[in-house]
């Protein structure tokens, strides 16, 4: 089959959030406000590719991918999995997809059951899928030996595990039904650098091996670069530049990518010519209160009239990619003047 | 604010001597098991307005080493060895004394802003209660003017309506300028910053240290930063201490620590990381194996299981920090550059003697001792 695995259409969560509006006087009455967790997200994944999703906590990342996923129910948009329209499958069609369609946690302690030992994790979405239990638990031997653990290690309990250990707990569970696309969820956040190397290296054999096809989710822009094709970066619940992995590294032209990218400190004493760092001011503001036009108005430093009045669209503005900003510097422009 | 009034009754210090000065800081602590030795003979210096990084991965001491040159570990921990705060030495002295140092000489921010801030007290009288603690003569009122006015020197916009709310109110960069604030509250000359950026977005995370690079070069301020983020310390510190396993396995000018790592540790570190600046998809190189256990430490090197260079002397003897390469000059002493505790540091030239190697990584860790 041919056309993109995962295809994400102007896909919109809000929660509803008691409380009040901020900004407003102490009398302000109580209102049910809604926070926009994702407003408006398309983007395709390719078979075999690896799209990075980078941004800062709050942004929407795994709000966006647990509504793919449909672990929870996006308010409007539409997700197609290889032709499959996800958000309007029936329970008996979802439960066909899901083999095809993992994820792996963030948190390697809380994503595991303390009372079950692992190879029951592992093997537990085969059992689902009707495979024996025998034949399931000798399978999960295998995968636990494919991720770089001692099959015998099966009889174990999570608590028995380091924090990497379990991580490649859940990478074999992930693997166990035989998916296309795993989302993984911020899969190295929780652990050390020399064991965060082990488990990227895994994931990069696996997916060569499978033919597999990653969302990565990560605040850590390093990571992403590493092992992303394609990277996306959101902001408050919108995908503000889009594209392949040197066009949003080497040539941002999103002011919010620039400024993350300038952030990032790097260890390297002799890495090219300093960077230019921006700093932005202030926080990111409350997504029960987004600000009009494009969300990023607010702490940047080009902003003009017309970004308080108009969302600006995710194309491409000259650039060679898409970029969702009105001020994007026309492609060969230098990025942006600074603060 | 008033210092002296404070302090130089009993107090006076050596100019000379350096701020804050670890020997052979040793922590352990009680298990079922026996002591779990977490500090296992630290040595640092810190001298006047200087900024040292301290990095390595969890459970390597860092943090335990620097709560206990403060006193700040429970009663159950063994604290042995010595820390100086201008010659003044610290462990065992009585609780009165290490007060007067504590807060108003030597300051701390800790790791996760919003846990650090009690929950239920307003932020302004948190950070005036510091204030009152080593100024007695300070009224209220005047405590918690300052405490606003600390707020707006750490960059908080409406510093009076913010020192009114509660720390669930702010975000966690505002939480962690406010903990800044109330380190700053009583102008220490040292700083302990105990991984200050790490629950931290890395916007905001840019903030933070600007903010404390501002701080140390108007106030000449000395900062010890704890990181187990090389590229945060690189930012920042001029000499960087790298510990494993309880010790320090290198200490040295951040450049050369950073740039030409002398231990196998610090190399590793360094492959383990991608970079945001390099394009480059290669394979990573992992530090096979894990830390070893506290509570029964190897014979020899503590790195020895996970590392390449490892042979029969490294399985046997334990390697002191010492002075290495051609630039080293005799006599050990923080301020050589280039220490480190190997029995086979790489040489001063050449950035990367030992290049990654290729092929699969094999999982399991060589088998300990």
């Amino acid at each position: 089959m041919t056309g993109p695995l995962l295809e994400v259409r102007d896909l919109h969560k809000e929660f509803p959030h008691r409380g009040r509006a901020p900004g407003r006087g102490a009398g302000a009455r109580r209102h049910r406000a809604r926070v926009s967790a994702v407003a408006g997200v398309s983007f395709d994944l390719a078979r075999g590719e690896t799209l990075g999703l980078v941004g800062e906590s709050g942004c929407g990342k795994s709000t966006l991918a647990r509504c793919i996923l449909r672990l929870l129910e996006p308010t409007a948009g539409s997700v197609r999995f290889d032709g499959v329209d996800v958000l309007a499958a029936s329970p008996r069609q979802l439960r066909a997809l899901r083999p095809r369609l993992q994820i792996v946690f963030q948190d390697p302690y809380g994503s595991l059951d303390p009372r079950m030992p692992v190879w029951a994790t592992v093997a537990e979405p085969l059992v689902v899928a009707g495979v024996p239990r025998r034949q399931a638990r000798a399978r999960a031997g295998e995968l636990l030996d494919r991720v770089g653990l001692e099959p015998e290690h099966g009889q174990r309990y999570p608590h028995e595990f380091s924090t990497g250990q379990r991580q490649r707990i859940g990478v074999a569970r992930a693997l166990a039904p035989g998916p296309d696309l795993i989302v993984l969820d911020e899969p190295v956040s929780a652990l050390d650098v020399s064991v965060q190397a082990g488990i990227l290296n895994l994931l990069a054999d696996l997916r060569a091996e499978r033919q597999l096809s990653y969302l990565f989710i990560s605040h850590d822009l390093s990571v992403v670069r590493h092992v992303s094709d394609r990277v996306a970066v959101m902001y408050l619940g919108r995908i503000v530049e889009i594209g392949d992995g040197p066009a949003i590294y080497e040539r941002p032209s999103h002011p919010y990518t620039q400024a993350l990218l300038s952030a990032v400190p790097d260890p390297d004493p002799g890495a090219g010519p300093a960077r230019e760092r921006i700093v932005l001011a202030g926080d990111v503001p409350a997504p029960t209160d987004p600000p009009s036009g494009c969300r990023f108005r607010t702490r940047c430093w080009q902003a003009e009239e017309r970004c308080g009045a108009e969302v600006p669209a995710l194309v491409d503005r000259g650039s060679g990619h898409p970029c969702a900003c009105h001020l994007a510097a026309p492609v060969g422009g230098s990025t942006g003047d600074g603060a | 604010m008033h210092r002296e009034t404070a302090e130089t009754a009993c107090l006076s210090w050596d100019i000379a001597l350096p701020v804050l000065e670890l020997r052979d800081l040793r922590v352990s602590f009680p298990t079922p098991a026996g002591p779990a030795r977490a500090v296992r003979g630290v040595d640092l210096s810190l001298d006047e307005g200087e900024a040292l990084g301290v990095v390595g991965e969890s459970g390597c001491g860092k943090s335990v080493s620097m709560l206990a040159a403060l006193g700040l570990l429970p009663a159950t921990a063994q604290v042995t060895g010595s820390v100086r705060y201008r010659g003044r030495e610290l462990l065992g002295a009585p609780g009165r004394e290490l007060r007067q140092i504590r807060g108003a000489h030597v300051a701390m921010v800790f790791q996760d802003p919003v846990t650090a801030l009690n929950p239920v007290i307003r932020v302004g009288r948190q950070i005036a209660e510091g204030l009152r603690v080593h100024h007695r003569e300070v009224s209220r009122r005047q405590a918690w003017d300052r405490a606003a006015a600390l707020l707006g020197e750490v960059g908080i916009a409406e510093p009076d309506r913010r020192a009114r709310q509660y720390p669930h109110e702010l975000s966690g960069g505002m939480c962690q300028r406010a903990m800044i604030a109330m380190a700053m509250a009583n102008e220490p000359d040292v700083l302990i910053a105990d991984e200050p950026t790490t629950a931290l977005d890395v916007t905001i995370q840019a903030q933070i240290l600007d903010l404390l690079a501002a701080l140390r070069r108007d106030r000449g301020m000395a900062v010890v930063l704890i990181s187990h983020d090389l590229g945060v310390v690189a930012s920042m510190a001029e000499r960087v201490a790298v510990m494993y396993a309880g010790r320090v396995v290198e200490l040295g000018a951040a450049g050369d620590v950073l740039g030409r790592p002398r231990h196998p540790y610090t190399r590793g570190l360094l492959r383990a990381r991608p970079r945001v600046s390099a394009s480059s998809r290669d394979r990573l190189v992992a530090i096979e194996g894990r830390l070893p256990s506290l509570v029964s430490p190897l014979a020899g090197c503590a790195f020895h299981p996970r590392c390449e260079l490892a042979d029969e002397r490294c399985r046997v003897e334990e390697p002191e920090l010492l002075p290495v390469g051609a630039d080293a000059v005799a006599g050990p002493g923080d301020h050589v550059t280039g220490l480190a505790a190997c029995h086979h540091p790489s040489p001063a030239s050449g950035r990367d003697p030992h290049p990654p190697a290729s092929g699969r990584d094999p999982h399991s860790p060589s088998a300990g001792r």
